[in-house]
């Protein structure tokens, strides 16, 4: 020890022990500031929810989990409709997807882009039906997106003659119908305007990319985007079909509970309890 | 021609890795059907699945429930790779390989190791971004290394167009280049460090031969990772540690004939009681 300096005595010793421990913490904060930065990032980058999904895609968020992003499906689609997210495009980057606008997706009945898939982010089941005991690719049931028009910029519901999407719609008449209403502008003809069906539209896009307007009056958006939900509050009575769906409905989340629905709601007004308390 | 044999493994690699990325992109272009896909997941002949055994950890830390197919291609390119020494994936696979070795060529030729500001980062900082993209993976339910991987984007944007890939691989040729030298490889690159444990026990490593070493360090100059060369001129002996990326660069600029390929050492590694 320097006696001669009793100042450097003072000074804190660098130990071994210090030195490590210092080193993790270093690393453990540099590292956990990366991780803020990066998870900041892809929150951000997952968070666009327009792109339109190759057939038998799972819902979104399982998609964006389970695609490999090897291309494969874009690679086996013979129409070139899907696209790779590349950067600069704005989308999650290496997965699939397709602008009906531009090239839409002509529902090849083997479906080519589907089995091809390694992890299972394409879905074949639910794009398959049972035909005859055995499983076949039924392109059908996909579920892409949901054709929406705008009714304000579509010209059939203007009056002028029009059913382009119609024609071009795989599944004409199930998918898309045409409906007379009255034209109450001349009061004496009658408009045939295009309807689109949830139930059938497979979201393909042949509708949008045969639009006659600028900018197309009917359009493809995903189906989560596009459809609301009932709930199961309310249901049809005169459906079957609608029965089905609240089969599995938790009755204690449809119950509002209060201080009186406690008790049977018969004698709620025969007890006193709430009325004369103050 | 003795300037080409002093390239010879050098040409080899970028013809290995020009080789693959023009099958990647003939599969689109051309329809052929010898290999479909990316680099993180193909098809060989249409029928061997290969899979990127660090996407799959990704993907399962996120909560991916896969088909079977991808573990079965994931399994086969690391017992490839277990075999032929892991890293040999970055310095004769992967496409970025080539983006910084431009760099690190420039770094020797302009002197800028001598003159540049020294920018420090630990080499064991990969073995950190392995571990952080697993858990960011698990936080956003997204692998997370493999929506910004320069390695894949590098790859698809040769196969269906290139957008702003440039901008990212410039971004990884300035940061070799005026940051850390091999900065992204060598320090950085997750999957770099997934291939370095798995070719922890690779049987193909470079051997140095001491008697003939004249002590010249060409070698550990132009060595990527020139610490797994810390034997140079001390003693005969295998390269065993699983950083060595397999490039043969050392093989190439040695004029003395110390450095060669062979199957690795275990006996002397284990006679010195190292366990590397």
């Amino acid at each position: 020890m320097n006696t001669q300096n009793p100042k450097r005595d003072t000074k804190p010793k660098i130990t071994e022990r210090r030195r490590f421990l210092t080193i993790m913490a270093q690393s453990v904060g540099l590292s956990a500031l990366g991780g803020l930065i990066w998870t900041g990032y892809v929150e951000e980058a997952k968070a666009s929810p327009l792109m339109l999904r190759p057939p038998g895609a799972l819902p979104e968020r399982d998609f964006l989990r389970m695609c490999i992003k090897c291309g494969q499906c874009a690679e086996a689609c013979p129409y070139d409709t899907l696209l790779i997210a590349k950067p600069g495009d704005g989308r999650p980057m290496g997965t699939p997807y397709f602008i009906p606008r531009e090239i839409p997706c002509y529902m090849c009945t083997d479906i080519p882009c589907v089995p091809v898939c390694p992890t299972n982010a394409l879905d074949q089941k639910s794009v398959s039906s049972v035909k005859d005991g055995k499983e076949v690719l039924d392109i059908n049931k996909a579920k892409m997106g949901l054709a929406i028009i705008d009714a304000e910029s579509c010209i059939a519901y203007w009056g002028i003659q029009c059913d382009a999407c119609y024609r071009a719609c795989p599944i004409l008449g199930d998918a898309i119908s045409i409906e007379y209403i009255r034209n109450e502008r001349t009061g004496k003809h009658a408009k045939l305007v295009p309807v689109v069906h949830a139930d059938h539209c497979t979201g393909c896009g042949l509708c949008e990319h045969a639009c006659v307007t600028e900018k197309a009056a009917i359009f493809v958006l995903p189906r989560d985007v596009a459809m609301g939900k009932p709930g199961d509050y309310y249901v049809k009575g005169w459906s079957e079909k609608d029965q089905e769906r609240i089969k599995e409905r938790d009755i204690n989340r449809l119950q509002t509970k209060t201080k009186r629905s406690e008790k049977s709601p018969q004698d709620y007004l025969n007890l006193d309890e709430g009325l004369f308390d103050e | 021609m003795s300037r080409i044999y002093k390239m010879r493994y050098l040409l080899l690699r970028r013809f290995t890795q020009v080789g693959l990325l023009f099958l990647y992109f003939s599969a689109n272009a051309y329809g052929w059907n010898i290999l479909t896909g990316t680099l993180s997941s193909s098809t060989l002949f249409q029928t061997v699945p290969l899979a990127d055994p660090f996407a799959i950890l990704q993907m399962l830390s996120a909560g991916a429930v896969m088909g079977i197919d991808v573990f079965i291609g994931a399994a086969i390119v690391i017992l490839f790779y277990g075999i032929v020494g892991g890293r040999a994936f970055c310095s004769w696979v992967c496409p970025v390989n080539m983006v910084t070795d431009l760099a690190n060529w420039l770094r020797r030729k302009l002197l800028l190791d001598k003159a540049e500001r020294k920018v420090w980062v630990s080499r064991n900082a990969r073995y950190w971004v392995l571990v952080l993209s697993l858990i960011v993976s698990a936080i956003t339910g997204l692998a997370a290394f493999e929506l910004v991987s320069p390695i894949t984007i590098f790859n698809r944007g040769v196969i269906f167009g290139m957008g702003m890939t440039g901008g990212v691989l410039f971004a990884i040729f300035l940061f070799d280049l005026f940051g850390v030298k091999n900065g992204w490889c060598g320090h950085i690159c997750p999957l770099g460090g997934v291939y370095s444990l798995i070719g922890r026990f690779s049987l193909i490593r470079v051997r140095h031969n001491q008697p003939n070493c004249t002590l010249c360090m060409k070698c550990k100059e132009v060595c990527p990772e020139s610490e797994v060369l810390f034997m140079i001129g001390k003693e005969s002996t295998t390269v065993n540690m699983g950083e060595c990326v397999n490039c043969a660069r050392c093989i190439e600029v040695c004029d003395d004939d110390a450095l060669g390929f062979s199957i690795r050492d275990f006996a002397t590694s284990k006679a010195k009681g190292e366990n590397r």
